[in-house]
């Protein structure tokens, strides 16, 4: 490699930035066709969130008396429970609880997370120290345990669900910021910026936390398939938030589960809804990584 | 000079495991205080919990906290429970009145054996195939595999577990002999008991494991000493498995240390799912019935197993990598 470095272009417009944005999205469906149908699943599956109570064709508790756990027919997609209810509905509703829980959970294990790496990154020393200890504190409970301990001493809500699994997920951005930080802290515009005598909050929010998004998004959506799974592990213990009325994937496998070996359809669906939606968002997460940061390969 | 080397090595390897100790030995002691004073914190009324009855009158509630120790004050009762646990005491159950160690106890070798056949099962499935998929890199082998572990992270444990109980009965009318019996007792119906939970437990270890070792793998094989190694006319194979693979172990047992203790927090969902008397089992129906006598007791233990194992990998990095220093 002998080839100049370009110097680098002033100030972008927004017009240009715009276009560059367009132009890495499309780089990056050329490149990663897979990832890119991957994350166009992603992006249904939010809809379908979004919109599941518009697009379900029955109540998810609406009971349909002559229907106990009738197989998939042209009425029930995915047919009806031992409590006859329609399955396809439960299913599209349920993905509010999956997905909601899973996107509030990595939002606050990021936010934490950003928050804890980037102070221990940057003002290393005691902070440093101190940030360290508390995240083998948080290592030291085994994940699931911590949430169920947790989920026991507050009680299920939306938001104690959601920052049980956040507080899992938050060492792991933590680690991973701290070890961008570093990478960047010694280059020379923060050596500027200290020189130019702004505050280590501006620096750490203005120089180095831009240059250490990549990594965070990364881990993010790597992270978004394990917050799915966590939650529906708790809401099949019985520890989420799932009512009749809202239900969740995680708490239809533990209510069909005295039936999965006479009714195939309680047992698969809800299942396959879970594997599908953790595929989606590991694949798309896979090959944002591979785009933006390679370096985190295989984290 | 080598074997003063190898002195120096050998104190600092000392050093270096007396401050990693010391340090285990504090972050478990906050833990301690962070468990305990969670536990007195729990909304809800220990008398309710105690007599299963939704009223209680002032005068037995009084006497039920008195006989818990309860009207004490909070750091006399911290010392007193502490000081019992160094004993081997963590106190009573709320409801069934037994001590909480020896019902643990008499549980620590049905998990511990679960997590051992399952980390068995994910490494010996996960080293040939991140290799393979190291070595042919790119190549349709790779691919294939990639996608395959790629899939078994997106299985919930608890799905997998219960597919495996009901679909190999009703098709081949194949189950594994019912409840749990003792290893030492009988070997070999132990096995048959406990080897599908310990693939339902694995499963999603054995592909992460995969998948950092292709990674690893890569990197080392791209180092000169391989390429030397290479070119002085060793065959592939001796290349990998003698020169490359140890190498490429620091980040997988890394991962390991940091994916054990979602293994320990997944055989609480599969202990029940296949009705094992382990520690997991205990932990969600302690939970369930909110007997926080034993919870505490169980997080505890758990954490003080999760801090020993990451202190063992930590000194183990040295056996794989002697470069590495202990300043």
């Amino acid at each position: 490699m002998t080839t100049t470095a370009l110097p680098q272009p002033m100030a972008p417009s927004a017009l240009t930035e715009r276009r560059t944005i367009w132009r890495g999205l499309w780089r990056f469906c050329a490149r990663r066709p897979v990832g890119a149908v991957a994350g166009l699943v992603c992006i249904l599956l939010i809809l379908v969130a979004i919109f599941a109570h518009q697009l379900a064709p029955y109540p998810p508790d609406a009971l349909f008396p002559k229907f106990k756990l009738k197989p998939p027919s042209g009425a029930h997609l995915f047919g009806t429970d031992n409590l006859f209810r329609d399955m396809f509905s439960r299913i599209l509703v349920g993905s509010q609880i999956s997905l909601g829980v899973g996107f509030a959970s990595v939002f606050v294990g990021t936010l934490l997370g950003t928050f804890f790496g980037l102070i221990s990154g940057y003002a290393r020393g005691w902070a440093d120290l101190l940030i360290n200890r508390l995240i083998d504190i948080v290592m030291a409970f085994p994940p699931l345990i911590l949430a169920i301990f947790f989920i026991s001493i507050f009680r299920a809500t939306f938001f104690t669900v959601s920052l049980a699994i956040g507080i899992i997920i938050a060492p792991v951005t933590a680690r991973i910021v701290r070890g961008a930080v570093l990478g960047v802290i010694n280059l020379q515009y923060i050596e500027a910026a200290q020189a130019l005598g702004s505050s280590h909050t501006r620096i750490m929010f203005r120089h180095v936390l831009p240059n250490v998004t990549a990594p965070i998004i990364v881990i993010a959506s790597i992270q978004i398939g394990n917050a799915i799974l966590a939650e529906a592990a708790l809401s099949f213990l019985s520890l989420g938030i799932a009512t009749d009325a809202h239900p969740s994937w995680g708490k239809m496998l533990q209510d069909s589960r005295s039936v999965w070996e006479q009714a195939w359809w309680t047992a698969v669906i809800p299942g396959a809804a879970i594997s599908v939606a953790v595929l989606a968002f590991n694949m798309f997460g896979d090959a944002l990584r591979d785009a933006l940061d390679p370096r985190l390969r295989g984290s | 000079m080598a074997a003063a080397g190898g002195r120096v090595q050998g104190r600092a390897v000392t050093q270096y495991i007396i401050k990693r100790l010391l340090l285990a030995v504090l972050v478990l002691w906050i833990v301690s205080v962070i468990v305990f004073s969670a536990v007195r914190v729990i909304p809800g009324d220990v008398c309710k919990i105690v007599t299963a009855a939704p009223d209680v009158d002032a005068r037995q509630c009084a006497s039920i906290k008195h006989g818990l120790g309860l009207d004490k004050p909070v750091v006399t009762q911290y010392l007193g429970y502490m000081g019992g646990v160094l004993h081997g005491d963590f106190g009573t159950a709320l409801i069934s009145k037994r001590k909480v160690w020896p019902e643990i106890r008499t549980r620590i070798p049905l998990t511990i054996e679960l997590a051992v056949l399952a980390t068995v099962f994910a490494m010996v499935l996960a080293l040939p195939i991140g290799i393979i998929s190291a070595m042919r890199r790119d190549g349709p082998a790779d691919y294939g595999l990639r996608l395959l572990t790629i899939g078994w992270l997106s299985i919930p444990g608890f799905w997998l577990g219960t597919m495996l109980i009901i679909y190999p009965a009703k098709w081949w009318g194949y189950s594994p002999p019912p409840g749990y019996t003792d290893i030492w007792h009988d070997p070999a119906k132990n096995l048959q008991q406990l080897y599908l939970p310990a693939i339902a437990l694995g499963l999603a270890l054995c592909a992460s494991l995969a998948r950092i070792t292709r990674s690893s793998m890569l990197e080392v094989l791209r180092q000169d000493y391989v390429r030397t190694a290479r070119a002085k006319g060793l065959v592939g194979r001796v290349v990998v498995t003698r020169h490359a693979l140890k190498n490429a172990m620091i980040p997988v047992i890394t991962l390991f240390a940091v994916q054990f203790g979602f293994l320990l927090g997944g055989t609480v969902v599969l202990e029940s799912i296949f009705s094992l008397p382990g520690l997991g089992q205990l932990t969600l129906a302690s939970v369930l019935i909110k007997d926080y006598p034993v919870v505490q007791g169980l997080v505890l233990f758990f954490a003080t197993v999760l801090i020993l194992i990451n202190l063992l990998v930590d000194i183990s990095y040295a056996w794989f990598d002697p470069r590495i220093r202990y300043a």
